[in-house]
């Protein structure tokens, strides 16, 4: 038995979930009384930035440029087998969705996706994450004998143990071509992607018009935050698809969320209640988001927004 | 083209959520279920868009018992020409993944297409699940499709931007916002969708997989601080002094 945790590396570096990743690998291995080993596809300059959690070994797969998921997945699961795997980690975003499935299918695993805490063995093995788009909790009881998950972004706060030495090992595994060719990405680099985010900067109806969004980006940048929106400014074209934040977009659990201009409806609520603190920016009163905020102020965005940058700014001089 | 759109049911978006036997299950009390929303409006749409294009049928999976029998009916009158159920509880996204695949193997679908997740349990599992029990090619948060001679040309989202591939089918995809625009039935498709069949089939036994053995409410907001405009600076030293998030 060990835990095995699927390390993100994009353009030759460490996404940044794969610091909470392996974190939570070596936390459950440790609660679990096992092993711990991550695996990654191609190289990585950073890799061994993942000791300071205790993390030493390391599969690594070769890149295949004509590979596809489902090949990578196959691998992946391969080198699980390699290891006696019991528990496998993915992060919750686009690769480990896509991973997940196929690896647990080779593996005959029981899945939970979403996770946002180490396991318990107190009745069973169990994992809880939070359903209902974030309304409630859930804890699952996996019954299989080995186990996949998808951590949630921003679950845990990565604590560092000191400064272990990874040994990397060329796995003897082979990641063959795949049938699905990707032709086109198109993507923004950059920003911290929205599902690991820790301060997102949202805006929306508010705002009145897609050339004002400049207040918002200068906060966003000013904090260190991403830039995320509500589901009607994205669906009239003002923001792209993938800054939408709710019920029907993407779900978020940063440790700061401001919203501005955002009424918020249930359904915008249901992506970005698991946060950990919210601002509501909004001049009418009767905003329901109000009752969902931590700190509110009830004035005009226009007003509002630029003083607020201007009073972090002034704090992050000093 | 021969096209299986996976549905589930869902609590409505403004469902009010509780539980009860000792808050182990999901309280049905004056709950309103729909169809999940991204099987409806993008999943269920698209398909009916390309046989609207190239001729075939549309057919819903769905895992569930008699009682949801209602709920199929909606994708019905949505447009769908038949749908076929397997008689079960849904227990958990494996289970559903093997009962599906039960019935589409040696159906020849050119396409199956599932809802990104459901609103409900968020899990964004059954597709990826599905594709694997078929060994299907599977491509997740699919927000746009095109299909030519049985080459699909699929736009998915990832972080930040998306990312554009070609696959030949039969394939499995899940389906995002933006894959097509939600269909509003008229009274007519209301009335013909009664005339539409149906097929109930037995479930095949499964292992139990993964089961909720216990829900939580989480702990609600202690009240919002309400801070002046000209109080900026207060809003800030509250964020870094006591919520402690910069």
């Amino acid at each position: 038995m060990s835990v095995l945790v699927y390390i993100e590396v994009q353009n030759g570096k460490l996404r940044k979930a794969s610091h909470e990743l392996a974190y939570y690998a070596v936390k459950s291995a440790e609660l679990l009384g096992v092993d711990c080993c991550g695996v990654m596809v191609g190289e990585c300059s950073d890799i061994q930035d993942l000791g300071q959690y205790g993390l030493t070994m390391i599969e690594q797969l070769s890149a295949n440029p004509n590979s596809d998921n489902m090949t990578v997945a196959s691998a992946v699961a391969e080198v699980a087998k390699a290891k006696s795997a019991s528990y496998v980690i993915f992060g919750h975003n686009s690769i480990g969705k896509s991973l997940l499935p196929s690896v647990a299918h080779k593996l005959s695993a029981g899945t939970v996706s979403g996770v946002n805490s180490l396991p318990s063995l107190d009745n069973g093995f169990t994992v809880a994450k939070t359903v209902f788009s974030g309304k409630a909790v859930a804890t699952y009881e996996l019954h299989t004998p080995v186990k996949a998950i998808t951590l949630m972004g921003n679950s845990l706060k990565p604590e560092t143990s000191g400064s272990a030495s990874i040994t990397v090992n060329a796995s003897p595994v082979q990641i063959a071509d795949g049938t699905i060719k990707v032709i086109e990405t198109r993507r923004e680099d950059g920003t911290v992607p929205l599902p690991e985010a820790e301060l997102v900067v949202s805006a929306g109806r508010g705002m009145k018009g897609p050339e004002n969004w400049t207040i918002i980006e200068e906060l966003a940048d000013v904090l260190g935050a991403t830039t995320a929106c509500s589901r009607p400014v994205a669906d009239i074209g003002w923001r792209p698809h993938h800054e939408h934040v709710g019920q029907t977009g993407v779900a978020i659990r940063p440790n700061l969320y401001i919203a501005i201009g955002i009424s918020g409806a249930i359904q915008h609520l249901a992506g970005v209640n698991s946060s950990k603190t919210i601002v509501v920016i909004n001049k009418d009163p009767e905003a329901p988001f109000f009752k969902a905020a931590d700190y509110g102020v009830c004035a005009d965005l226009f007003d509002v927004v630029p003083k607020l940058t201007a009073a972090i700014r002034k704090f992050k001089a000093n | 083209m021969k096209i299986l759109v996976c549905i589930s049911k869902t609590p409505e978006t403004t469902a009010k959520i509780a539980f009860t036997d000792g808050d182990t299950k999901f309280s049905e009390d004056g709950v309103q279920y729909i169809l999940n929303p991204y099987d409806e409006w993008y999943a269920l749409v698209r398909a009916l868009e390309l046989v609207e294009a190239n001729g075939g049928e549309v057919v819903l999976g769905h895992v569930g018992p008699a009682a949801n029998d209602s709920i199929i009916r909606k994708g019905l009158a949505v447009g769908a020409n038949r749908a076929v159920r397997i008689d079960a509880d849904p227990t958990s996204a494996e289970m559903v993944a093997q009962q599906i695949a039960g019935h589409a193997r040696g159906e020849g679908y050119d396409l199956i297409i599932c809802g990104k997740e459901t609103i409900d349990y968020n899990g964004a599992l059954l597709g990826g699940l599905l594709a694997a029990e078929l060994n299907l090619p599977y491509v997740s948060f699919v927000s746009h499709l095109e299909v030519v001679d049985s080459e699909f040309t699929v736009t998915r989202d990832i972080e930040g931007g998306v990312e554009v591939s070609k696959v030949n089918g039969p394939i499995v995809i899940s389906a995002s916002k933006g894959l097509a625009e939600q269909r509003i039935p008229k009274m007519k498709d209301i009335m013909m969708s009664k005339r539409k069949t149906i097929d109930v089939i037995p479930a095949i036994s499964t292992d139990a997989t993964a089961t909720i053995v216990k829900y939580s409410l989480p702990q609600g907001k202690q009240g919002v601080k309400m801070l002046d405009i000209d109080n900026m600076d207060e809003l800030v030293r509250l964020l870094n002094e006591e919520a402690k998030v910069l």
